[in-house]
């Protein structure tokens, strides 16, 4: 079961499906087509196909623009540009103006590796959730992406989609159905939650609670894929069920998955949650090794952070030994 | 310039471009292209031009000079260490984990990087702050950028353009590096950004516009922007992207590309059996 595919390539072949059957959707870039992979999309539709050269906020204000004609565009660049270089475009233009947008950020944290940290946003997730009603989320692998994609195309509104755009192992089977806000079960568990976002820390949970198991500890693993709207149902079952969670996130522990469950849980039933993410640090370069390490993301980290809150628990009286 | 001088020089701009193919090679993969294209300027700027001093990086009365297309990094990291502003063995830490030498320049990690840059268009606003700070202090010195020209498809290069000539910086002296190559293609399919001369000088700067790898040439401009009494200088420099670099030169995929060390080695041979 260790079929990868590269995620751009699903990326490109889901957007070439749906211009196929909407002839609204039209594709922006901003001189990265070579990195976002689609370049045969562009052979397909080169009239529906943009390339705005270097110039990110012009990029997605055009996309407003384009949206405001009746068009569905979906508009590439880097994390850090799509977020930072062109919020106020998104923002005001795509967002406040109720239009549809549909905004992509490749290599998102860590995945912009030798980039470094100039290129590495770990606060693009922090930023675009606070846009009001903007659907903000990150699939962890080629199958759902496929789906989520399809999905943000039919949603009337805009959205912010991270994408690994590296290859990734299939960890859905083509009937897994996807909803944009609706968290999927990876893995039941009974002792501890572990919910996380993106093609690198779904992985890393996963191997987490592989680990756990081993330790004796059995882990559920929920693939967090959309963080706002964030699935409240979903985590408070798990918090009732398991009586402790851990997020794993590729971004700042500031505003991201794990602020998201936290105020989930704050207000509604809290239980002890440890977050796994940035700790309010900038990028920096390297492989994905050494970065999970360097920010301490890694399974193994999971399995600290779980271990901790089992032993917190613990002495809080809030489990029996 | 005087004949030995110019061949001086030459001998440098080789020497560093065999140091950057190498640092590049050695990682295996870099922005090779960009980083080639900026050989002779840097080495003109910081031989012949610019007072820099290695042994006090962070001297206030000094010429500075802003990379803002970062990417080219490891050009100036080259040339920094040929200069004694760090150990040489750095180059080969470019780009591994923990490094001081990153992809992009970072005033933080590298001795004698005068701003950090990366993220395109960002470096054109800093050299003008850094060239206003240096008027407000009565420093009398220049400050040099480099731009890209996929570079100036950003808004804010002409936010700059504007801001420059309003305020009459004739101590900031930038250039483009024209090498008609973008990531995705030859500039004027991707983003045409033509007539280049006529943009900068209807902006208000001193525009010149020379061959970006002729030394003679770019020195005679430097001379003649450094005696500018009221305008910003813009120096547009016809370059090759990948210049020197056999796997590299001119070819459309040479913005970021894998290299194997061996290929990198027989890059810099082939180099030295030029005259
Ligand atoms: C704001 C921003 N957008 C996108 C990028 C990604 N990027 C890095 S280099 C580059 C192309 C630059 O072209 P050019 O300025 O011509 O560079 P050169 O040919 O000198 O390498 C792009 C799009 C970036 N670094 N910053
Ligand atoms: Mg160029």
């Amino acid at each position: 079961m260790m079929n990868q595919l590269e995620m751009r390539a699903v990326y490109t072949q889901t957007l070439i499906e749906l211009a196929k059957k909407d002839e609204r959707i039209v594709l922006l870039e901003a001189d990265l087509m070579k990195a976002s992979g689609t370049g045969i999309f562009k052979n397909i539709f080169p009239e529906r196909t943009f390339n705005m050269g270097v110039a990110e906020a012009n990029m997605v204000g055009v996309a407003a623009g384009l949206s405001a004609g009746g068009k569905i565009p979906f508009s590439d660049t880097f994390a850090c540009f799509a977020a930072r270089r062109a919020y106020d475009q998104f923002f005001i233009s795509g967002n406040y103006a109720r239009l549809n947008v549909k905004l992509v950020g490749t290599d998102p944290g860590i995945a912009s590796e030798y980039n470094g940290g100039t290129h590495m946003p770990f606060e693009d997730i922090g930023i675009m959730r606070n846009i009001p009603k903007l659907v903000v989320f990150e699939p962890s692998d080629p199958v759902s992406l496929k789906k989520l994609v399809e999905k943000s195309a039919s949603y009337q509104g805009c959205t912010y989609m991270r994408l690994h755009r590296k290859p990734i192992t299939v960890i859905y089977s083509e009937e897994d159905e996807f909803e944009l806000g609706k968290g999927k079960i990876l893995k039941d568990g009974t002792d501890i939650t572990l919910i996380a976002s993106g093609a690198i820390m779904v992985a890393e949970a996963l191997k987490a609670s592989e680990l756990l198991i081993e330790e004796g500890i059995s882990a559920a693993v929920i693939d967090m894929h959309t963080i706002k709207p964030i699935d409240t149902e979903l985590i408070l079952h798990y918090a009732r069920k398991t009586g402790g969670l851990v997020t794993c996130e590729n971004h700042q522990q500031i505003n991201g998955l794990g602020s998201a469950v936290a105020e989930t849980l704050i207000e509604n039933y809290p239980v002890l949650l440890n977050r796994i993410g940035v700790r309010d640090e900038f990028g920096e370069v390297g492989k994905t090794d050494y970065l999970l390490e360097r920010y301490q993301l890694s399974a193994g980290h999971i399995v600290s952070a779980a271990k901790t809150n089992l032993e917190q628990r613990k002495k809080l009286e809030l489990i029996q030994i | 310039m005087e004949k030995q001088e110019l061949k001086q020089l030459e001998a440098k701009a080789k020497e560093i471009r065999k140091m950057t193919i190498d640092s590049i090679g050695y990682l295996g993969v870099g922005h090779i292209g960009g980083a080639l294209s900026v050989v002779e300027i840097l080495t003109l700027l910081y031989y012949k031009h610019m007072d820099t001093s290695p042994e006090e990086p962070k001297r206030k009365d000094r010429d500075k000079l802003v990379l803002s297309k970062g990417h080219a990094g490891p050009t100036l990291y080259s040339i920094l260490a040929d200069k004694g502003f760090f150990p040489k063995e750095w180059l080969h830490t470019l780009n591994k984990g923990g490094t001081r030498l990153p992809s992009h320049c970072d005033m933080n990690c590298t001795p004698g990087i005068d701003m950090t840059t990366g993220s395109l268009g960002q470096g054109m606003s800093a050299a003008i702050g850094i060239a206003m700070a240096n008027r407000l202090d009565g420093v009398d010195k220049k400050v040099y950028l480099i731009i890209g020209d996929g570079e100036s498809n950003e808004g804010q290069i002409w936010e700059g353009a504007m801001a420059a000539a309003h305020y009459k910086l004739n101590n900031l002296i930038a250039f483009t590096d024209y090498n008609k190559m973008q990531i995705d293609g030859y500039v004027h399919e991707i983003m045409n950004i033509d007539d280049l001369n006529a943009k900068w000088n209807a902006f208000g700067w001193f525009v010149q516009r020379v061959n970006g790898h002729d030394f003679l040439d770019m020195d005679m401009a430097v001379e003649r922007a450094k005696r500018e009494l009221y305008r910003p200088s813009m120096i547009i420099l016809d370059t090759i992207k990948g210049k020197g670099a056999f796997f590299a030169e001119r070819r459309l995929d040479n913005h970021n590309m894998n290299v194997n060390y061996d290929t990198a080695k027989e890059a810099c041979r082939l180099l030295d059996q030029e005259n």
